[in-house]
């Protein structure tokens, strides 16, 4: 590597800092993360049931692999991401259709972020009644 | 040199003097003829608390290394030749001032993103031109202006699309964009900027075809208001909000 006159050289990764977006950035990267994980979710989802119709003995062992602790926390991050995805789309919407959605933008992120807390407050102490409970069985 | 006339002594009042800083800055160079990759390169600069990045990037440029590249003409917020990223936030370097930021740690300069990097801080700018001039950023009107007369234009009417006439063509907007990074064929914020600054002049007659152009694949609806163009846009312009008026527009079929 060529040292150059003034200046030293420090080693570092050739890409580009991190772009520091703000609230709006991250609402978009949490969307997107959010929303692909739904997809795959839904993809598992739609074969598991559709299992019903065609061999319902499969479907129930199917269903009883599900009842497990791994698979109760799963579900309590299912649930944030899908509370996360459905907020912020209709902050989306609003930004979109909304004539002052543009300027309330940050405000609309912090609503869904308090929404998705409170949200998350009363499912989480319910799915963790619902793990134990199958872990004792 | 000494300008003081009124003190025939010839003694000049010494003034307090101004505290000077260190700074480091590291800069991501990068030379076509040497490089096969960028590389961050660090240098130290005194530099005054109301000294700007663009005073630094001089001061390199002439004391320390003169093969230090990068793009300034008027230097004072206007021409939109300086964009660049400052501490991974796109601004343009004669308006960041060294009080404004954090000068304990280095502060990281480098080109703007998503445009194709030719030396150092400065990117190949045609093809963000080029969404430009595809939305017809110029009014256009079938009917002959009054006789010997300007075309007149209410004050309601002109307030209605102030806000992107102050455009400076920068890129710091299209470039802050992550749709824009990922496709490069996306319009992006600066082009729909200047298309809404004519879709929604009173005077013009052609805001349909603008919004047929942008009704597209790689037109608004690529945006999805992340609103880095509106913090990144040195002349404060609300860029997203722009953008959904746009969409609005179309949505409606008319300005």
């Amino acid at each position: 590597m060529p040292e150059n006159s003034a200046g030293t050289m420090t080693p570092r990764r050739p890409a580009g800092t991190l772009y520091r977006g703000r609230e709006g950035m991250w609402s978009w990267v949490l969307h997107r993360i959010t929303g692909v994980a739904i997809f795959f979710f839904l993809l598992v989802h739609v074969l598991d049931s559709s299992m019903v119709a065609v061999a319902p003995g499969a479907y129930n062992a199917v269903i009883d692999t599900y009842k497990n602790p791994i698979m109760g926390l799963g579900e309590i991050a299912l649930v944030g991401a899908i509370v996360f995805h459905a907020f912020n789309g209709i902050r989306i919407i609003l930004i979109d259709l909304w004539s002052k959605g543009a300027k309330f933008q940050r405000v609309m992120f912090y609503v869904v972020i308090g929404l998705w807390v409170v949200t998350m407050a009363g499912f989480i102490p319910r799915q963790i009644m619902v793990i134990l409970s199958e872990v004792a069985h | 040199m000494t300008l003081v006339a009124d003190s025939p002594a010839g003694a000049p009042v010494p003034e307090a003097p101004i505290e000077a800083f260190t700074v480091t800055l590291i800069i991501r160079r990068f030379d076509p003829d040497v490089d096969d990759e960028p590389r961050w390169q660090d240098f130290d600069v005194q530099m005054f608390a109301t000294d700007r990045i663009l005073d630094a990037l001089h001061k390199i440029k002439w004391e320390q290394d003169g093969s230090l590249t990068f793009r300034r003409s008027c230097a004072h917020g206007i021409c939109g030749s300086d964009a660049m990223r400052i501490n991974g936030r796109n601004r343009l370097a004669c308006k960041t001032l060294i009080k404004d930021l954090d000068i304990s740690k280095p502060i990281y300069v480098e080109a703007i993103k998503g445009l194709p990097l030719e030396k150092d801080l400065i990117v190949d700018m045609d093809p963000f031109f080029e969404s430009f001039r595809e939305v017809q950023p110029f009014l256009q009107s079938q009917t002959a202006p009054p006789k010997d007369k300007e075309r007149i234009q209410s004050v309601a009417d002109r307030a209605r699309f102030d806000d992107t006439t102050k455009c400076i063509l920068c890129a710091a907007c299209t470039s802050s964009c992550p749709v824009f990074w990922t496709d490069g064929q996306y319009f992006g914020p600066a082009a729909i900027v200047n298309a809404h600054r004519f879709i929604f002049d009173s005077r013009d007659e052609a805001a349909q075809t603008r919004l047929d152009i942008l009704n597209d694949k790689e037109g608004v609806w690529r945006c999805r208001t992340t609103f880095n163009c509106t913090d990144a846009c040195p002349r404060g312009i609300q860029v997203t909000q722009a953008i959904a008026e746009v969409k609005q527009a179309i949505m409606r079929g008319k300005p």
